[in-house]
Order: C-alpha cells, then structure tokens, then sequence
C-alpha cells in the first residue's frame, strides 16, 4: 500500500492474519494429534498440544508401525531424500547441459531439440505412467533407487527455465571468453554456472519439494518394504485393514515428513534473498 | 605487434551481404578507426579480425600468418566491447586475470601483470571489487585492462565509449590514445561517432553499406572526401551539397535553382557536366552584399559559444530554394528572419559527380 492509514493497514494486516491462519490450521492439527495418545485422537481432538510428543515420536522413529505394514520411518526418511536428491541434482544436470547445448551451439535441428523438449511439458508423469512403468519393469528397475528416481529426470521445465535464464547472458561475455581463450565447456564452468547459481538454488529447492511429494509413483514401482518412501509409507500406514488407524503416529510420521522441504527452503532462502539483491547480470 | 592485412573480405549472412570485398593494411603499431553509420559492417568486419564471426570469402591476415581458419584464443587478440562484457561475478582482478590463467601463466607472473597493467589505468584500488561496484568509467578501464594484460598482437575495440557519458568520453578518448601509443600495440577501433574517428585515428576508414569508401590520415578525408558520403559524414554539421552543373562558358558553377557561382582557386570539370558542389558550414563567411557569392534566409540560429550555426534557405540570384548552414564566430548577432550574404573560402569548394557521387579531381586543396 502506498498510502499510510491505519485503517487500511489493520484490514491488510487482518487479512494477511486470517489467510495464514488457514494455512498452518491443519498443519497445527496435525502437530496436536501427534503429542496425544491414540485414544485421545480418536475421541476427538483438542486444540491444545497433550504430553505424549516425545513417547509418540520416539515410537515412529523407532519401532515404525509394525502393524500397519511399513518400515521404520528413519529408512523411509532415507529414500525419500535419496530420491528427491536424484530427482533435483539429476533435473538439474541434465537440463543445464541440454539448455547450454540448445542456447550456445549451432547444429541441425536445433529448434526442434528444443520444441521436443518442451513438449513434455504437457505430458506430466501421471499421463505417461503405463508406458514408463512397463519399460522400468523391462529395464528391471522396480524395487530400486534407480527406478525411483530415473523416470522423473527427464525435465522440460528446469531446461526451459535455464533458456531463458542464458538468453539473458550478454552474447558479449562469452565472446569475450572466446577471446580470453576459454573453450565452451571452460565458459560454461567458470562463467555460466556461477552466474546461474541463484537460478540453481530455487530450481533446486522447486525439483527437491517435487521429488519428495512423489506419490503416485514411488506406489507403483516399489512393492519391496525396504524402498518405500515417507508420502507413500503415510498412505500405507492410514489403510491399516481391519484396526483403528493409529492417527496419533500417522500424523507424527506426518510432520516428520514435512521438516525436509521446510529445511531445505530454510536452507536456500538467502541465495534467494541475494538472487533478488543483485540486479546485474 | 603486428601488421593486419584485409583482403578482399566479403561477409553475408544468409542471402544478405553486409560486407562488399574490402581490402585494408593496417601497418604494425598503426591505430585504425573505422567509422560509419549503424549498419555499415563495420561491427562485422572487427568481428571477422577478432575470429567471431566467419568469414564469407577474402582473407585476413594478421602478422603475416593467414588467421580465416584460426579461433579467436589463436589469434592472439584483445577486444573491449561496447558494453564492456567484464565477467560480473569476478573481481577485477579475476576479471583481468582470466585470459592469462586459461593461458597457463604462472601464479606470480599474472600478479605482476595485471598489477603493471592496474597501475598504468589507476586500477590499484579497486582490484577487489567487483565490476557492479564500479562507475562506467572504471568499468572501461577494467575492461582495457583485461586486453592490455594479454599482451595481444591487436588490440580490437567495439564501440568502446559509447555508453559514457559526454566529458567522459572525451577524457577517455584522450586515454586509449595515450595508452595505445605507450604500448604500441596496433588497434582497430570501431565507431560511429565522426569525433572519435577524426581525433583518435592515424588512417580513418570511412565505411558505407559494406563498402570503405576512403581510407585516409583523418585531415586527408576531411580535406578531400571522396564520395559525398564521406562528404557528408565527416565534419560537423554535415557539407552542405547543392545541386549545378557546370556552366557552358566553364567559368563558373549554375545551381539548379538559378545563378552562377565562381568558385576561387578550383578547377572545373567539363562544361555541361551535372556536379553536386560541397561547401562545409565553417568555410562560409559573412561579407558584405555586393561580394557575396550566397544569400541565406536565416531559419533558425544555434549560437554555441565559440561558433554560432546559421541554418537557412538559400534565396536571391544564387540556388534559391536549397538549405545550407554556416559557421560564423561565437560574436555573430544574427536572427531568424534576416538576410545573410556569404562568401565561400577560396579553394574551398568540393566537386562531386551527380550520379556516382565520387569526387572530381583536381579540386581544392
């Protein structure tokens, strides 16, 4: 707002309040339900955390819910973060070299490299799922970090992102590397991914949160205990046959779950910040 | 240091040529502008010595060693550009050093060169910074700064001062001449702007749609332009052309828009030939009436200080009708509206062929 009234400001604030009241509720909720027992939970919840955090966190990170047919979450924890770290550093290498590839170098076909890739854009895994899990069952992959991961690495947005990003690289730096002596790959390293490094950081931290949330297809591929991932382990954990689901260590695992991205956000928030400080190019 | 030869380069991009065969020597230490408008090649043509840019056909050679099929780190040239292209998330010191560790040198001799480079443009103290934190001035100098530590046989220069400001320009203009001479590294230097070229040149090279159309010291093509292009590029304001051809008793000059002008101390062409005679706004003088060889409607005056521009409509008995500016000193009380009579300075005049533009010789001075 431009102009200073304290009224205006209260109904800006008010608003501002009330929007991420709405946000953080559930996930409130969800904090609550795990620092109570599980009969408490099901009786019906208070809005006020109870005593049982430590027994009730201790017992996911432990034991897991034997029960209920999923592995101790510290290992499902560990395939989550391999995979979302596949699945981001992989986007991110593969789509930074095609894009150096398609912006830099002249060769046949160029544009329709380029177009191909960004066709895929309008095929989300979802759509391609039958055909991709055939092949990754042909290729053997099933019940692997591989085949967690590979499918998913193909990226038309990170490399679409990147165009953009180097077309707004003065054609005149790297013609000055080209004078300097530096060959393409050496412009690349030296002047290129430096340059993009605020660009990386928020790719990284868009593609890490996109892994991590895979769902559909970590379900699929993984029939072996020792490969399930947190997202998919929590859906597991809720269909649990004939008993009460255990809310209280559902939600735990839950917010478990959710303190990666949150770190990893945390974590890449000043490259953002000083992404948005400098101006120059 | 080395000597550059051109030889008949030609450049098209697709089915456009922009370079049409030009041919140039560039001799060893010798500081080469090339002027001309937006879009006359000139860029191109820098850019084929540089390695950036193919080359369509001819040859370019620089020391003797033919450079066509060469990359430009092979070449052993330095460029500045116009928008200086230093790497901006380098230091200076990175910025200058850069070249010089790709070339392999040791730690201690790219200290000691960019440190003598540093101190030749007074870059010491800003070494650490990077090139956001510098003004445009420094920034330039950075960017020399980066060719001179090369040690280059050529230095290449793209429009290097025109994103400066007016004074400096001028300041800077005065430095890369000083520098190039310290040096003695041969340059090529690329602009539009006619001040640059005249002050900063040995040899101008005047170029037009792809074609030099003169090669000269900066006072021969003033002094003899030799088409009406370079006639009207070089020197500002621009030659004033009037249309004539030469009268039948061959002792004078009839504008198309009446009279006869007799130009003093030049040598007419054939009687009955269509010319363009040129006059320059500074070799005009105001004279009483009766020795005039112009009269001038004043239109509209721009008194600049030392020098006050007349721009006006000829009219009376001579070429009434064309437009023409005068130079006249700095004191001159003139209005808009009044009549000035004009006399042009003997030997003065430039002759020009009406249909090829070329310049008749023998003529003037």
């Amino acid at each position: 707002m431009i102009e200073r009234r304290p009224l205006l400001s209260l109904i800006t604030h008010g608003t501002l309040v009330l929007g991420a009241a709405i946000f953080a509720f559930p996930i409130w909720l969800a904090f609550v339900a795990s620092t109570h027992t599980g009969r408490e939970v099901n009786r019906g919840l208070s809005l006020l955390p109870g005593d049982r955090m430590w027994e009730n966190y201790a017992t996911v990170l432990g034991d897991g819910l034997s029960t209920a047919g999923a592995p101790p979450i510290g290992l499902m924890l560990f395939n989550s973060t391999v995979m979302a770290l596949a699945i981001a550093l992989g986007k991110i290498a593969i789509s930074l070299l095609s894009t150096f590839a398609i912006v830099y170098f002249r060769f046949p076909f160029r544009v329709l490299a380029f177009w191909t890739i960004f066709i895929t854009l309008m095929l989300p895994v979802e759509v391609r799922i039958l055909p991709t899990f055939e092949v990754v069952a042909d290729l053997g992959l099933l019940n692997s970090y591989a085949g967690l991961s590979i499918p998913l690495i193909a990226s038309a947005t990170a490399t679409f992102l990147f165009r953009q990003f180097f077309m707004t690289v003065p054609d005149e730096l790297a013609e000055a590397a080209r004078i300097d002596g530096a060959g393409p790959m050496r412009f690349f390293r030296d002047i290129l991914l430096p340059l993009s490094r605020t660009n990386l950081a928020a790719l990284f931290v868009i593609l890490f949160i996109y892994g991590w949330n895979q769902y559909l297809w970590p379900l699929l591929v993984t029939t072996d205990e020792g490969y399930y991932t947190v997202v998919m382990g929590i859906q597991r954990m809720a269909n649990s046959g004939d008993q009460l689901p255990q809310w209280h260590l559902i939600m735990a695992t839950a917010i478990l779950a959710m303190l990666p991205p949150v770190a990893v956000i945390v974590a890449m928030q000043r490259l953002f910040v000083k992404g948005l400080v400098e101006t120059e190019k | 240091m080395a000597a550059i030869a051109i030889r008949d380069v030609t450049k098209t991009y697709g089915k456009l040529r922009v370079i049409h065969g030009v041919s140039l020597d560039v001799d060893d230490g010798a500081f080469i502008v090339i002027v001309g408008p937006s879009g006359c090649g000139k860029s191109s043509l820098l850019r084929m010595v540089a390695g950036l840019e193919p080359i369509t056909a001819g040859e370019i050679a620089i020391g003797g060693r033919v450079v066509n099929g060469l990359e430009p780190r092979e070449r052993n040239v330095a460029m500045v550009f116009q928008n200086y292209a230093l790497y901006p998330h380098m230091s200076v010191f990175d910025n200058m050093a850069y070249g010089l560790k790709i070339a392999g040198l040791a730690k201690a001799d790219i200290r000691a060169r960019v440190e003598r480079a540093a101190a030749m443009l007074q870059l010491q103290p800003y070494l650490a910074r990077k090139p956001r934190e510098l003004s445009g001035g420094q920034r330039q100098r950075v960017a020399m700064g980066r060719a001179l530590v090369r040690d280059p046989d050529v230095f290449l220069f793209d429009e290097p001062l025109s994103n400066l400001d007016a004074k400096l320009r001028v300041q800077m203009r005065l430095e890369i001449r000083q520098l190039q001479r310290a040096v003695g590294t041969t340059a090529l230097y690329v602009t539009h702007d006619q001040v640059e070229a005249m002050t900063l040149a040995d040899r101008l090279v005047v170029m037009h749609n792809g074609v030099a159309e003169q090669v000269g010291t900066p006072m021969e093509v003033y002094r003899a332009p030799a088409t009406t292009f370079v006639a009207g590029f070089i020197g500002s304001p621009s030659m004033t052309l009037l249309a004539a051809s030469v009268a039948e008793s061959g002792k004078g000059l009839a504008l198309d828009g009446g009279g006869l002008v007799k130009p003093r101390d030049t040598a007419l062409p054939e009687p009955g030939r269509r010319v363009l005679v040129g006059v320059r706004p500074e070799h005009l003088s105001a004279v009483s009436a009766p020795n005039a060889d112009l009269e001038l409607k004043v239109t509209a005056v721009e008194a600049l200080g030392a020098d006050t521009l007349a721009h006006g409509v000829l009219c009376g008995r001579n070429g009434a009708g064309a437009t023409l500016v005068a130079r006249l000193p700095g004191g001159t009380r003139i209005g808009p509206g009044e009549t000035l009579p004009l006399a042009i300075a003997p030997g003065a005049t430039h002759l020009f062929d009406a249909g090829t533009g070329r310049r008749i010789e023998p003529a003037g001075r």
